[in-house]
């Protein structure tokens, strides 16, 4: 469970957060949505301590991470996978290398092992014959899939996707969501997923977050939030041609109803 | 924690504030900067370990295999100017012999640390702030710090080991071959013997004189790596930081390689 309380940020003058309040149950898929530069991808940060709030607290189970140094942040943050905008891989390194780094800086499992088991994640995320590539050869999508595998590889309970569909076609972005998807049903992972594609939002998130201007605005299911009486969130469903939300109602009743 | 948040100051009042505040920021810098050296020295104790053995022999390449050329040429360049341009107002005393001690002496003290520092600040170093600036600025060493591998020890750490081995090796190469291009100078434009020149460096250059300047290429490097290496940690704002960054790395280092040269000079010879 990752839960914000009242936290505050500050870049010089300006509040980047404000008081943002809420709660990430276990196993789900929580979206957080709102336009650039509102606040999302900072909100994230604090997650896993990158950003430390001015006020407020987050907490990672009964832990309070935004307090947390030494060892203590070391265990917490080895809870985490992160998928970064880019992707963040060393381009120095083999691909398999790169998903294998974790394995090899913090076990002590030999090189056979490692190679197993980054075989097997690579493959999850649907990676065959990539293993001795550069990171310069890869395409966008398979650049975060690599991303993603490295996220996984140290088998933690929650996934952080930083923008994982920005940059990518339709197509890709939507193998990506499915791969989100995946990762919830099968792996009983937490999913926290920073976005403005609100297609990808309205098809993974269990939960969306409306986030301006620092503020939380909303916090409700996908059913929800497209109904929603919000001008703003009317203002961002309408900005990305979600303008017929009868159409995407009947959609998303029919896949609960399925 | 490398990974740094944004940094906003609010606009300086009058040029003593302005004063002010680049003083603060220099010592705060100077401050993380000898924090990334303090942690990066406790890291020396994982050098020969298995995960960081093959990232020092790498460093080691291109610190010392890389840079071999244009050491060559500039050692044996400076010694052959230093020999030439003392050598003519010697010839006027009748005292051109004297080019030995004088060429030995000098780089040994003073142009073989110092160029081979220049040189490597000017390509390692720069270098160093470029990739560690662009890992920044793509979240590499955000990734790094997630996944509790502590950038120090696993980008520093073996820069760190190389340059401390590699400087005074380069810069023991850049004297012998400045002496040997002096030698060469000091035989077909002055007149000098072969024997006679290197009789006469060898009479007057000591011992300590080596060891100085070894002392100080180890100091040399410790600094250009860490200078470089801090700035590249400290970049912002994309591909413009990147350069800032790189361009800050080589004048920190060499305004810094020109001081303490003269200090630790200053505390050896007096």
């Amino acid at each position: 469970m990752i839960r914000f309380e009242r936290v505050t940020k500050y870049f010089g003058e300006k509040k980047v957060l404000d008081a943002v309040d809420f709660t990430v149950a276990p196993g789900e898929t929580f979206v957080i949505v709102g336009f650039s530069g509102a606040g999302k991808s900072i909100t994230l940060k604090h997650m896993i301590r990158l950003l430390t709030p001015d006020y407020g607290k987050v907490y990672i189970g009964d832990e309070i991470i935004s307090q947390a140094t030494g060892r203590e942040l070391q265990k917490l943050r080895e809870r985490f996978g992160v998928l970064f905008q880019g992707a963040a891989l060393l381009e120095w390194m083999s691909v398999g290398d790169n998903v294998g780094l974790p394995l090899r800086e913090k076990t002590d499992m030999s090189e056979s092992e490692i190679r197993h088991r980054v075989s097997e994640r690579l493959e999850q995320v649907n990676l065959h014959h990539v293993y001795d590539l550069s990171p310069s050869e890869l395409s966008g999508g398979m650049r975060k899939r690599v991303g993603l595998a490295r996220a996984l590889v140290m088998n933690p309970d929650i996934i952080l996707y930083d923008e994982p569909t920005s940059g990518l076609d339709p197509v890709t972005s939507r193998s990506i969501d499915q791969l989100i998807e995946r990762m919830r049903s099968e792996l009983k992972v937490t999913n926290v997923v920073v976005t403005h594609d609100l297609f990808s939002a309205l098809g993974i998130g269990t939960r969306i977050a409306m986030i301006h201007n620092g503020h939380i605005l909303e916090i409700s299911t996908p059913a929800d939030f497209i109904r929603s009486q919000n001008e703003v969130v009317k203002n961002f469903l309408d900005s990305q041609y979600i303008t017929k939300r009868g159409k995407w109602e009947a959609q998303i009743n029919e896949t609960q109803e399925n | 924690m490398i990974t740094r948040e944004p940094e906003f100051y609010a606009p300086a009042l009058n040029t003593r504030g302005k004063f002010g505040r680049f003083v603060l920021i220099g010592c705060r810098n100077a401050g993380l900067a000898l924090l990334v050296l303090w942690e990066a020295l406790l890291d020396l104790r994982f050098v020969f370990s298995k995960r960081s053995r093959m990232m020092v022999l790498e460093q080691l390449y291109i610190t010392g295999i890389k840079s071999l050329g244009v050491i060559t040429v500039v050692g044996m360049f400076t010694g052959m100017i230093l020999a030439l341009q003392t050598g003519l107002e010697l010839r006027k005393f009748g005292q051109e012999v004297n080019i030995g001690a004088a060429v030995m002496i000098t780089m040994l003290r003073e142009m073989g640390p110092f160029m081979t520092a220049m040189i490597l600040s000017a390509s390692v170093g720069s270098a160093m702030a470029a990739e560690l600036g662009t890992m920044v600025v793509s979240e590499e060493i955000a990734a790094l710090e997630v996944m509790s591998i502590p950038p120090v020890r696993f980008l520093v750490m073996p820069r760190l080991a190389a340059m401390m081995v590699m400087t005074p090796i380069l810069t023991f190469y850049a004297c012998m071959l400045g002496v040997i291009g002096g030698a060469i100078v000091g035989n077909t434009q002055l007149g000098v013997a072969f024997a006679a020149y290197f009789d006469n460096a060898t009479r007057w250059a000591v011992n300590k004189d080596l060891y100085i300047g070894l002392f100080k290429a180890f100091i040399f490097g410790i600094m250009i790596t860490i200078i470089s290496c801090h700035q590249g940690f400290s970049t912002t704002e994309g591909a413009v930081g990147v350069g800032r960054a790189t361009r800050r790395s080589v004048i920190i280092s060499f305004l810094s390689l020109l001081i303490v040269g003269y200090v630790i000079t200053r505390m050896f010879y007096e």
